[in-house]
């Protein structure tokens, strides 16, 4: 197990240097620097700005100078919001987005599993039919559809619930996010653990405890539950991206300062610190999460150890 | 029997869409860019032909929906052919050259998938202008993982199989293998993923337009159009649910007929 894990760790180092390097260059390949649309300034003053940003030194001495404050944690100024690095900006940011995703996953992850549990006990049936089709769906429609759809006709039309961030405090204004995060996720799951858990039930090891006696119940919940999850354990990982990704739009939609917000701010107003320092901190947390999958993955299946 | 019928009742809702997509702005007497401020987010009508109403600058929505349809499906397609490209090619000599080679190429696309691709298409699309061919080559350069993978995995049992050994033994060149025995096999499958692969493609486009990065105004797309239509959602929800709806519909018979094609596709090996 621990050489497992160190391999681990050590194969999730080139990913790493790989996307930062990528995003780097892809930032400093741009045409068009973020100070251009502001009135043409004097040529000294423009010289100043690029040595007080470091942007006069050739391109590796960049990346090595951003190399090394990213391992002290620095990621830089912001170019646009001044007085402001942008490590300051993504910690204030940060937690909305996280407790969004939070529990997004964690709503998904249950009803996911309960819903493709219950439609694998009951395969073949209308309810079996009904959770598969409105999977189907959910997985097919995108986020910034359901969110505004959502919106429409539980807050706008039904005023059930509040439609925007600054409309309300508390608990309630993250529910309907939530579930719009959650939504395609939730289908999805349902899918992968219907499909996992109807393999699973068809394995001797389930007869031979149907036999000794024991109720569906238990069976599902002590021999089958922890085998039919692996699929689901793996899929994690892109589960992760997607709440990611999808917390753009939501952010965006229901007006939230979170961390997709300033990224798509940041991209459109070319504040180039601010949009690298996003995509290297998500990069990271997406390679680390995945990291832990895999280690988890491998303590609870030992076969894929010694693969 | 089942997955049959649904394959024939989702290609058939799919022509349609496509059809009225293509003949639809041809019949109506309004065009796509026309502005006409007297008549502003207007609600549905027969009277005056605007179908689907119209928008914030009284523009025909009906005819700007087709419009959207067409592009969306457009970029879809093209996206999904440049993805099956890369995927094809790099699949094919992963799993025929194998050995070391495969291995490195392999973990190469386990390091990809890892990536926050839609992150770095963003910045794509902001650090160089918007321009259409860069959206086609971005997606498709995103989605050709999974293509790569199954064409991989197919090749690698082809390789095996006694009809490529026996080619191989009458002295057939290895570049004739490859384009006359292993080739035509993987069309099936390649067929089922660019299905599924379109979806995909399609959700990425509208998620970009949907952010003011896609294609640009007077041009429009399924998703720049629901970005519109949530900004008047509550006096018009018309121009929110008509193309939010065409969106969910084009995207559930994708995959529907991804779904129904590949149950198809492994009834037939397996049997």
């Amino acid at each position: 197990m621990l050489r497992y894990t160190v391999l681990r760790i050590l194969g999730a180092i080139p990913t790493l240097l790989l996307v930062i390097a990528l995003a780097f260059l892809m930032v400093h390949a741009a045409p068009g620097g973020p100070f251009d649309d502001e009135r043409a300034l004097p040529a000294d003053v423009e010289a100043n700005i690029a040595a007080a940003y470091h942007l006069d030194e050739p391109l590796p001495q960049q990346f090595l100078r951003y190399m090394s404050g990213l391992l002290q944690g620095d990621l830089g100024p912001s170019y646009r919001y001044r007085d402001y690095t942008v490590g300051e900006l993504i910690g204030t940011a940060f937690p909305y987005s996280l407790k969004l995703g939070a529990m997004a996953m964690a709503l998904a992850l249950l009803l996911g599993v309960s819903a493709g549990t219950v439609a694998a006990l009951r395969q073949g049936t209308a309810l079996d039919k009904v959770v598969m089709g409105f999977s189907m769906t959910g997985i097919s429609i995108p986020v910034f559809v359901i969110a505004p759809v959502l919106v429409l006709f539980l807050a706008v039309k039904l005023q059930w619930l509040p439609a925007g961030w600054s409309s309300a405090t508390g608990m309630s204004r993250y529910l309907l996010p939530v579930i719009t995060l959650a939504l395609p996720q939730i289908a999805y799951i349902a899918r992968l653990t219907r499909a996992s858990m109807i393999d699973v039930l068809g394995r001797d090891f389930i007869r031979t405890a149907h036999a000794q006696g024991l109720g569906t119940a238990t069976v599902v919940r002590v021999h089958a539950l922890k085998p039919a999850m692996l699929p689901v354990l793996s899929y994690m990982g892109p589960a992760i991206a997607a709440i990611l990704t999808g917390s753009v739009v939501v952010e965006e939609i229901f007006g939230i300062p979170g961390l997709g917000q300033f990224f798509v701010r940041g991209a459109l107003n070319r504040d180039y610190t601010l949009v690298l320092g996003i995509v290297v901190f998500y990069a990271s947390l997406i390679v680390l999460l995945n990291l832990l999958v895999d280690i988890l993955y491998g303590a609870i299946d030992p076969r894929v150890r010694y693969r | 029997m089942s997955g049959n019928r649904s394959i024939r009742v989702t290609a058939g809702i799919l022509l349609a869409v496509a059809t009225a997509a293509l003949v639809g702005p041809w019949i109506s007497p309004h065009d796509y860019a026309t502005t006409n401020l007297e008549n502003i987010l207007s609600a549905p009508s027969l009277s005056n032909m605007h179908l689907f109403g119209t928008d914030d600058l009284g523009r025909d929505l009906f005819v700007r929906t087709m419009l959207g349809i067409r592009i969306t499906l457009l970029v879809a397609i093209v996206a999904s052919l440049v993805s099956l490209v890369i995927g094809v090619s790099y699949g094919a000599i992963a799993g025929f050259v194998g050995g070391r080679l495969d291995a490195a190429m392999m973990r190469f696309v386990d390091t990809l998938y890892a990536l926050p691709f839609i992150f770095l298409v963003i910045l794509l699309m902001v650090a160089f202008e918007r321009n259409f061919l860069l959206i086609f080559v971005a997606i498709g350069a995103i989605n050709w993982l999974d293509m790569a993978r199954i064409v991989r995995g197919q090749t690698l049992s082809l390789r095996e199989r006694e009809f490529v050994e026996a080619a191989r033994l009458t002295g057939v060149s290895t570049l004739k293998i490859v384009f006359r025995h292993i080739a035509p096999n993987l069309i099936g499958i390649v067929v089922v993923y660019v299905t599924l692969t379109i979806p995909q493609a399609i959700l990425v486009e509208s998620f970009l337009s949907f952010l003011g990065l896609g294609v640009q105004e007077p041009q429009t797309s399924l998703g720049a159009l629901v970005d519109a239509g949530v900004k008047h959602m509550e006096g018009a929800s018309w121009a929110l649910l008509i193309p939010a709806t065409l969106l969910a519909l084009i995207l559930l018979c994708f995959n529907f007929l991804g779904d129904g094609l590949r149950d198809l596709f492994d009834a037939r090996h397996s049997s």
